[in-house]
């Protein structure tokens, strides 16, 4: 019949085509690349910058009295000080309103220049000052003492960034499950496409799986991204297993994915989509300890907020990421995201219409 | 009309819908039909008769409250699968992805058939070749339509169905339209159409349903329709001065009905306008009058549609 046939390769199969097409809609528009791969990016630069651990700051000694003794006492080799002169009676007005930390002053005592310390009780930093710099001197006097090692705390999985990403790749699973498949179903529905691909031969199973894989290969452009990005700026590691680090993205895609499955089963408007989709989305953008920890919520809604999705994905994401923890530790999280899978897309598959 | 089933394309039983609702709305009301393979058949009704309710029942993407469909001889809860291979669709509005070119398109829904035909053939059979790799969103509206006609015909049905193909588009696309429908049905195809345009109707359909209300209330041919229900053609005459008393005419002339309506004015009506045309201007001279204007209207689907139902196509149909 027809001379010129067209099907010869997979490629121009159901599946591929509703892939392939989705995947050149999206690169096509400019203002969606720019919020799934750009703003997230910049939600974790200025975070990432704002909250940046700085080293301790310096303590300030004002130094009062004899110059030359001053030099004796060999400050300069002093770390972690920042020294200024001053008369007495400005110094100790400095540290009475608490712009110096301590004053050390060399006094005239039995032909001999001796330090002595003006602290200020009610101030810690104070306390240290003087702690710090009695050692200093103790150490000048005695050659034979030796400073007792210190190990400073690897900090890497403790920053404040190393917090922040997991949960900035939480929610951008979250809002890649809501918005893209449940939004872009809608958008089907709404504009008859959904309607005109019901009166081919094609499978919902190919349409459903072929918008969820164009979603998984939108994402794990996210995730490569962000993590690659917060790598190299920040030095974010993962920890633990870059398997279990997978199978955490793909079961918490997947999880959200089936939400947004069934908050598209019936919407026919846009505007109530948008409802549905904050309602969902916002108590766990608030609860799911995104920027903070959850536990800083009260005790008694620690239950509810446990078994919310997008906790279980940021709790277990950091655990294998910052802790190194392996996915046998995190049973309850798997299955916290493994039931709302299940229910949500039976649900989904029982509720879904095409009109 | 009996047509042998062997050869119906489409043969429907007492078909009604109804949606649930507070009242619930009766949008078709027993329909029943037979249609032959071959044929372009037309569904020709005002806005909300329940034209694209009928349509999507047969295209089983309605199930229907009661009756029964056979679309080429099967049904849609049995060969559901079978029949989608065999139908093309184009619905009233389907917003296709501005994103994706023409090419693109065509070839995604070239995928969803078994055997489907070379996307590119399709393109110059509904001759956008040369927007082959054009975006949908930059396409005028007879484009587009040609491009849902286009994804119709890609999977090579023997059935399309066509739901108001040509509404808000200009007179030259609503044209090339109508020579690609009738490009389908000269290599067998079958057609079933929806229109509220009665030159649309006349122009592409061998036979019309005219739908009211969820009901057919009449069948035929177009020009069987319009003997039967269009009423006769009527001759409408002007004269210069205040015209002589009208009995003037009726020995001369077949004509069925005279009257007056103005000073100067007359309409007659006549079934053979070739005959009484001569005998009005023939007695018009022997009178001694002259003649300003003349004109002649020949009955068309529209006066069918007045006829049957005393309102207008076009007019929106009150109530639910």
């Amino acid at each position: 019949m027809n001379p010129n046939p067209w099907k010869k390769s997979w490629t121009s199969g159901p599946l591929a085509q509703l892939v392939y097409t989705r995947l050149i809609e999206f690169t096509r528009e400019p203002q969606a690349v720019f919020w799934v791969y750009f703003f997230p990016l910049l939600m974790a630069f200025s975070l990432g910058i704002a909250f940046r651990e700085k080293p301790a700051e310096n303590l300030k000694i004002c130094l009062v009295g004899n110059s030359l003794s001053h030099a004796k006492w060999n400050l300069d080799n002093a770390s972690g000080f920042v020294f200024s002169n001053e008369s007495r009676e400005v110094a100790l007005g400095l540290l009475r309103r608490g712009r110096v930390d301590a004053v050390l002053e060399s006094r005239l005592e039995n032909g001999e220049n001796q330090p002595l310390f003006h602290t200020d009780p009610t101030r810690s930093e104070s306390a240290l000052a003087k702690a710090r710099l009695e050692t200093h001197l103790a150490y000048l006097n005695q050659p034979t003492l030796k400073p007792i090692p210190e190990l400073f705390l690897d900090l890497g999985g403790l920053r404040y960034i190393d917090f922040l990403i997991p949960g900035l790749l939480g929610i951008n699973l979250m809002g890649g499950g809501l918005w893209g498949v449940g939004y872009a179903l809608v958008d089907l529905r709404v504009r008859k496409l959904l309607k005109r691909f019901a009166a081919t031969p094609m499978l919902v199973r190919d349409l459903l799986l072929g918008i969820a894989i164009s979603r998984f290969i939108f994402t794990a452009g996210q995730v490569v991204i962000l993590l690659g990005t917060s790598w190299l700026v920040f030095g974010v590691q993962i920890r633990g297993s870059f398997f279990d680090f997978c199978v955490l993205v793909i079961l918490g895609g997947f999880c959200f994915l089936s939400i947004g499955l069934l908050v598209a089963s019936r919407a026919t408007k846009y505007e109530s989509v948008n409802g549905i989709m904050n309602l969902v989305m916002l108590p766990m953008y608030v609860f799911s300890g995104v920027f903070f920890s959850a536990e800083r919520f009260p005790e008694m809604l620690a239950p509810i907020i446990r078994i919310l999705p997008l906790t279980a994905l940021n709790d277990s994401l950091r655990a294998v990421m910052n802790e190194g923890r392996s996915l046998s530790l995190l049973g309850f999280e798997i299955m916290v995201m493994g039931l709302w899978t299940a229910v949500t897309m039976g649900l989904a598959l029982r509720l879904f219409r095409w009109r | 009309m009996y047509i042998n089933p062997m050869n119906a394309a489409i043969e429907c039983n007492n078909l009604t819908k109804t949606y649930p609702g507070k009242p619930p709305v009766e949008a078709v009301k027993g329909i029943s039909l037979q249609i032959r393979r071959g044929e372009c058949f037309g569904i020709l009704g005002p806005n909300g008769a329940g034209k694209t309710t009928t349509l999507e029942l047969m295209e089983g993407l309605l199930i229907p409250t009661s009756g029964s469909v056979k679309v080429l001889g099967k049904t849609w809860q049995k060969d559901g699968g079978w029949l989608r291979e065999k139908t093309g669709i184009s619905l009233q509005e389907t917003k296709l992805s501005e994103e994706l070119t023409v090419l693109e398109t065509i070839r995604l829904f070239a995928s969803f058939y078994e055997d489907s035909a070379h996307p590119q053939d399709i393109i110059s059979q509904v001759s956008l070749e040369s927007k082959s790799s054009s975006l949908i969103g930059k396409l005028s509206g007879g484009q587009k339509q040609r491009v849902a006609l286009a994804c119709a015909l890609v999977g090579k049905p023997e059935l399309l169905f066509l739901d108001e193909p040509t509404t808000g588009l200009d007179p030259q696309s609503r044209r090339q339209v109508w020579e690609m429908i009738q490009k389908f049905q000269a290599g067998g195809g079958t057609i079933l159409i929806t229109t509220h345009y009665m030159d649309e109707a006349e122009k592409l359909c061998g036979e019309l349903a005219i739908v009211d209300q969820g009901k057919i209330i009449a069948q035929g041919s177009p020009g069987h329709l319009i003997k039967e229900f269009g009423g006769q053609t009527r001759i409408e005459v002007d004269f210069l001065e205040p015209g002589p008393d009208p009995d003037w005419i009726l020995p001369h002339a077949e004509i069925s009905q005279l009257c007056e309506v103005g000073p100067n004015r007359f309409l007659l009506q006549t079934s053979s306008l070739i005959d009484s045309l001569p005998k009005v201007l023939a007695a018009a001279t022997s009178a001694g009058q002259s003649i300003q204007t003349i004109r002649t209207h020949q009955p068309t689907l529209e006066d069918v549609f007045v006829g049957l139902t005393g309102r207008h196509l076009r007019d929106e149909v009150a109530g639910p």
